[in-house]
């Protein structure tokens, strides 16, 4: 019934973008808020209704599920064309998940221009879906960019003292980055192959498939799109604006960027680069492993010192993306689905950490590691919250990210037994920050600045006790989502294998 | 086969207890969580002893239950599956009913608890109990690794249970890491078989046409060795082994009843399960086996020496543990499969009812662990005495208790592979022997050197710990005649019988090689003989002993500092980890990274400073700058046609 | 008349433009020497319409008139300039009482 009038892919771009616009004309702070939330539970309905006409689980061969496409610029090639398959349904349903939860979670945050704040959040979520939904090359990098502009106002406008400096810096960064990959884009679309007689070349994910690349030609081009990407993710040494951004930044605003946005680098890798340039993979994937590894090593010792919980939470989520760009370049089955699964655990993941900073920079009023102390005195429910999504970060069994890591560490276990054997130094280090922080900040005796803790509000228990329950039931069950996302990896690895 | 097919509930029901108490600790009163969480753990031990018996029946197989599909894509396959064989039943016997005794213990261990602290120590101990029998149902290596680091995280959270004391949380946190250092052997070894077999089932690994036993000539040794030195790396760390011991003794902060069933009678023998389960893997690789005995000696000896110089009662019991799992290692290391785990049996009565004992010991002394202080015990609490007394004998290996036929077997199995690895473990054993009767004299024996109060607090403990000792000290009496040796009462080693179709293949590749009757019998009587002198002896040395100097010898003290084991590795990997941590956040990143990329902007800024300055604002120089590009541009042109 | 002529007169009336323009503080003399240039350009362009390129062009256009348009093209930005220029001037006047080239560069602060 709806998909006659509208396609799922386009829905989940439209409800957002149009609310987004919407809210800009609601000028009262809590009527903004409410239809914030509802406009994203709207989209998130539409995530799971999709989710359950999907029968990619049963045709995991049609590389495109509801693809859909309309006239746009015909003249150059390129078209309004949508669609999702295995991994871009994973990914809109974690994008339409995060937003009502962030915007629940932080229901009690009072925001100057709430209108403006709530407008920007809503576009950013059109433009995050936009990317994981865009099936041509313009649309994907105009959303690309799309999601990067509420994100620049968002951590501008909101947050704390050095939000300018930082900000400026995220965007510079980024910008470089997409500079480049527009400057890719257009070389490579010159050597496309014409899809239709309207154009000699066409921006269609398939035609950039199938285009006519010289191996030299993709020894520089792979790199133009690694910089736009790699920069998202981020992978090191490109990585510094990330603890910077996410110290500085509102909650709402590093959640949305550290769940969903450095997943469209992710994404981006999967979907844009490793098909497109096969022969550049096989030659430059040794150095972005290499790379990816000395960023986890890397991270998780400087993660171990960070007294700020903001920035703590940054280092390990370098740390946790690093072992997925080296995944994604092992470029074996195990591989490359342990870093899908782990985009939906990590977006999980993380957001559940960032709640709870939020919540104990809230009810506490500090955030430095060293001043906390004995908050299981004081609100056991948290501590139990907080051991539980600590726990589901070190990736221990029955949660989430086990059975990602799990994959990830064999693949690159099956590519290379010495990279594996380095990069799993990793698990040990992720458990002693984690515990170290956990110890610090819960356990202990109280403290004058803890002795006044707020307990947690209902709102808050609600939100964390459904990203638990996702992250047990994830780990416990898997295989539903790993047999939505096969389609996708037998897809992509067949396009780099072929060529 | 009922029975059998209820096999899921005996990991589900301790589930079960951990949710209702864990949600519900805030409501139920401690006497219905006490109930909960001991009546759970009962009904698990009955349906493992109806699953017990319908293993022993005649012509039982394998069983392998398949639940659903953990994870499965392409060729990568990997089911919740469950896999009972009589390694698994006999496991099940000891983790449900040393656990059931424990919890019931713990009822009147923990009274004093706050009923919301109550229902969370409960909570954590089934799920404890439900990842122990996680890790020794799995039918693959996968679900025995989610069992594996589940009781590390329920020993993370055990340890440091009051953890408004930072050294709890501090011996809780070591516990994990070190653990965790295992695992990455453990995670490694399943890629490894993952990447030759592309399976990690037992049922494909070890059976008689695939897997390890079809490529006996197959498999290079490398991989073999590889593989096994791995696992092996996994079970140094949950063992307590020689590198990876030093969390145990730690790991004495949490409460007493947690050491006795995670750290003596439990946990800590997974590792000699994950070692007897891939026994096909080990007997096929002699290199790794070599490695584990010699490993296992070495612990044995190392800690018994440790454990002679320690006042703490629970350190005591710790390095004892620390130097028993060596013996179960040693005895692996030279193929003595069922004689290991006959010792794990059998230390689990002894141990955990040493554990308890002290328990009921400290909890008499108000918290205090120090044996200096302690002495003529024995008046005032019978049964603890003559509990602890069996417990000694049984683990100084004097004939008939129980810990001597596992001892003997072990040490038996060793002489047939080396005499020396016997003389060596003999030493050990001789060893135990002094140690704990040298705790034993200190803390019962003699008369008591506390302070006034402490005497008069002293009283015997309740009956919820008193009847778990004494069940204990039963089974830890007569627990050894399930295992008389062969030369003694023909048919009499019944459970190396039981278990002699788990290790069928290995026994067939290591082709066992025996001793000779008399050299069994000769061996035995030195070690039954030589264990009563040195018990006497430290017994007569230490019962009357009032005043306890400083050490004054340097070996002394660095044995009583532990060799200062803990100080060595604080200096080698913590110490420089941390200033590595410094290093890379302030030097490398901050300045070097950071300070690249601040330095494109900060020259980018500086460059166009510096351009401004042309930007005077006198007319005249501009129309000059232009008149000078217009000449420039005009030569320029001239010389480049 | 050779076309040499015309070349030494517009260079020479462009070089007294120039140094005028680069030496005279005064604001109004320096416009007149940027009125100077524009027009010795103007005369290098009427005398090589005139002398070089007669003909038609492919589009049916006299050259030599298509040429000499860009002249009046020239005059007419040169009025607008004078306009807008010399009202500069004047409010410079009028607020400094003075008109001073070098007055200018306060601007800048």
């Amino acid at each position: 019934m709806l998909g006659t009038y509208f396609t799922f892919p386009e829905l989940l771009l439209w409800i957002p973008l149009v609310t987004g616009v919407a809210a800009i004309f609601i000028k009262n702070a809590r009527s903004v808020k409410r239809f914030a939330l509802i406009s994203s539970l709207a989209t998130l309905v539409v995530s799971i209704i999709s989710l359950c006409f999907t029968d990619i689980a049963h045709h995991p061969e049609y590389f495109y599920y509801n693809n859909v496409s309309y006239v746009w610029m015909p003249y150059i090639g390129s078209s309004f064309s949508v669609g999702l398959d295995g991994m871009g349904f994973l990914l809109t349903f974690l994008t339409a998940f995060s937003y009502p939860l962030i915007f629940a979670a932080t229901y009690k945050t009072e925001w100057k221009n709430a209108n403006a704040f709530f407008a920007l959040m809503l576009l950013s979520q059109a433009g995050i879906m936009g990317v994981f939904v865009a099936a041509d090359a313009l649309l994907f990098y105009f959303f690309w960019e799309l999601a990067l502009i509420p994100i620049y106002f968002l951590c501008s406008r909101w947050g704390e003292e050095k939000r300018i400096q930082a900000t400026f810096k995220f965007f510079i960064y980024t910008f470089t980055g997409s500079l480049l990959m527009l400057v890719g884009i257009i070389f490579v679309y010159l050597h496309t192959p014409a899809l239709s007689s309207d154009s000699a070349h066409s921006f269609s994910l398939n035609a950039f498939y199938h285009a006519t690349l010289q191996p030299s030609q993709q020894d520089w081009l792979f790199w133009l799109f690694f910089a736009a990407f790699a920069v998202k993710i981020p992978v090191w040494p490109l990585h510094t604006w990330q603890p910077f951004v996410y110290e500085q930044g509102n909650y709402p605003a590093v959640m949305v960027l550290s769940g969903l946005m450095v997943k469209m680098g992710v994404f981006g890798m999967i979907k844009w680069l490793l098909p497109i340039f096969p022969a550049a993979d096989e030659k430059f994937a040794d150095l972005v492993i290499i790379l990816s590894i000395i960023g986890i090593v890397y991270a998780s010792c400087i993660a171990l010192i960070q007294s700020d919980l903001k920035r703590f939470v940054a280092w390990t989520s370098i740390a946790h993306l690093g072992l997925m760009a080296a995944a994604i370049f092992v470029r074996n089955s195990s591989g490359l689905q342990g870093v899908i699964l782990e985009m939906l655990n990590h977006g999980i993941n993380i957001l559940a950490l960032w709640i709870v900073v939020d919540i104990i920079e809230k009810n506490t009023g500090v955030r430095k590691i060293s001043e906390l102390g004995g908050l299981a005195i004081k609100s056991p429910v948290l501590a139990m919250f907080l051991v539980v999504i600590a726990f589901a970060n070190i990736a221990l069994p029955l949660t989430n990210s086990f059975v990602s890591e799990f994959l990830m560490f064999n693949g690159l276990f099956e590519f290379n037994k010495w990279y594996a054997i380095v990069a799993i130094v990793g698990i040990v280090l992720s458990s002693v920050y984690m515990l170290s922080m956990v110890q610090k900040v819960l356990f202990g005796k109280l403290n004058t600045l803890t002795e006044k803790a707020q307990p947690m509000n209902a709102g808050h228990k609600i939100v964390l006790t459904v990203l638990v329950i996702s992250i047990l039931v994830l780990g416990i069950y898997p295989e539903p989502v790993i047999h939505l996302t096969q389609g996708t990896v037998t897809d992509i690895l067949r396009s780099v294998i072929v060529k | 086969m009922n029975a059998i097919q209820l096999i899921y509930l005996v990991p589900l029901l301790p589930l079960i207890g951990f949710l209702i108490n864990g949600l519900g600790r805030k409501s139920l009163s401690k006497t219905l969580i006490g109930i909960i969480g001991s009546g759970v753990i009962f009904i698990s031990f009955c349906i493992s002893v109806f699953i017990f018996l319908a293993v022993s029946k005649e012509g039982f197989t394998v069983q392998n239950i398949h639940y659903f599909d953990f994870i499965k894509f392409e060729k990568l396959h990997i089911p919740f599956e469950f896999q009972l064989d009589q390694l698994t039943a006999v496991f099940l016997l000891i983790i449900t009913g040393v656990g059931f005794l424990i919890h019931v213990y713990s009822t009147g261990y923990m009274k004093e608890e706050t009923p919301e602290g109550f229902g969370r120590y409960f909570s954590f101990l089934n799920l404890f109990v439900f990842f122990m029998l996680l890790l020794v149902l799995g039918g693959n290596y996968v679900i025995m690794y989610i069992g594996w680091e589940g009781i590390s995280l329920c020993s993370y959270l055990l340890i440091g249970f009051w953890f408004k004391d930072h050294e709890n949380n501090d011996a809780g946190k070591k516990s994990f890491i070190m653990n965790r250092i295992g695992d990455i052997g453990f995670l490694l070894a399943i890629f490894w078989l993952l990447s030759l077999f592309g399976t990690v089932s037992y049922h494909d690994l070890y059976n008689s046409q695939n897997g390890f036993i079809s490529l006996i000539t197959n498999v290079n040794t490398t991989d073999l060795v590889g593989i096994s030195l791995l696992f092996f790396l996994g079970a140094t760390a949950k063992s307590a082994q020689i590198p990876l011991y030093t969390w145990l003794p730690d790991a004495m902060a949490g409460p007493t009843p947690v050491s006795a069933l995670i750290h003596a009678a439990t946990m800590v023998t997974a590792g000699v399960y994950l070692v007897a389960r891939s026994n096909i893997l080990y007997s096929l690789a002699p290199a790794t086996m070599t490695v584990v005995a010699v490993i296992g000696l070495a612990t044995a000896i190392f800690a018994a020496v440790i454990a002679l110089k320690q006042n703490d009662i629970k350190k005591v019991l710790a390095y004892s543990t620390v130097s028993q799992l060596g013996y179960m290692f040693l005895g692996l290391g030279v193929g003595a499969y069922s004689a290991a785990v006959f010792h794990v049996m059998t230390h689990a009565f002894f141990k955990g009812l040493l554990f308890l004992a002290a328990g009921s010991v400290i909890h008499a002394m108000a918290g205090e662990q120090d044996i200096t202080k302690m002495g003529g015990l024995g008046k005032k609490m019978k049964v603890t005495y003559i509990t602890f007394l069996i417990a000694c004998i049984a683990i100084a290996g004097i004939p008939p208790f129980s810990g001597f036929f596992s001892k003997d077997e072990i040490l038996n199995a060793a002489f047939a592979s080396n005499p020396l690895l016997y003389a060596l473990g003999l030493g050990g054993a001789l060893l135990t022997a002094f140690y704990m009767f040298r705790l034993l004299a200190l803390t019962f024996a003699g008369k008591f050197r506390g302070t006034p109060e402490q005497e008069h607090h002293l009283h015997e403990s309740p009956s919820s710990m008193t009847v778990p000792l004494v069940i204990l000290g039963v089974l830890s009496a007569i627990g050894g005649f399930v295992g008389i040796p062969e030369v003694l009462v023909g048919n009499g080693n019944k459970i190396g019988d039981f278990l002699s179709p788990v290790f069928a293949h290995s026994a067939s590749i290591l082709g066992g090689h025996q001793n000779p009757h008399q050299t069994e019998i000769i061996l035995m009587g030195v070690t039954a003989i030589l264990s009563i002198i040195i018990s006497l002896w430290a017994w007569k040395k230490y019962k009357g002993k009032t005043a306890f100097a400083p050490e004054a010898n340097t070996l002394a003290r660095v044995i009583k500092n532990k060799f200062y084991v803990d100080e060595i590795y604080d200096f080698i990997f913590v110490k420089p980890y941390r200033s590595l941590a410094g290093f890379l956040n302030n030097i490398i990143d901050k300045k070097g990274i950071d300070g690249v990329v601040n330095g494109v902007g900060r020259s980018v800024n500086y460059g166009s400073r510096q351009l401004r300055l042309l930007q005077s604002g006198q007319v005249g120089s501009y129309l000059l700058l232009m008149v000078i590009g217009m000449l420039l541009l005009f030569i320029i042109q001239l010389f480049t046609k | 008349m050779e076309i040499k002529w015309y070349l030494f007169l517009s260079l020479a009336l462009f070089c007294i433009g120039v140094i005028g323009a680069l030496t005279r503080r005064n604001s109004i003399i320096v416009f007149m020497c940027i009125e100077m240039m524009l027009n010795s350009v103007n005369l290098l362009l009427v005398a090589f319409s005139k002398m070089h390129l007669a003909g038609v062009n492919a589009f049916g256009v006299e050259m030599a008139t298509s040429a000499q348009i860009f002249v009046f093209f020239i005059m007419i930005v040169a009025a607008a300039e004078v306009s807008v220029g010399l009202a500069i001037i004047v409010m410079l006047y009028r607020n400094t009482h003075s008109i001073d080239i070098n007055f200018l560069n306060r601007l800048k602060n």
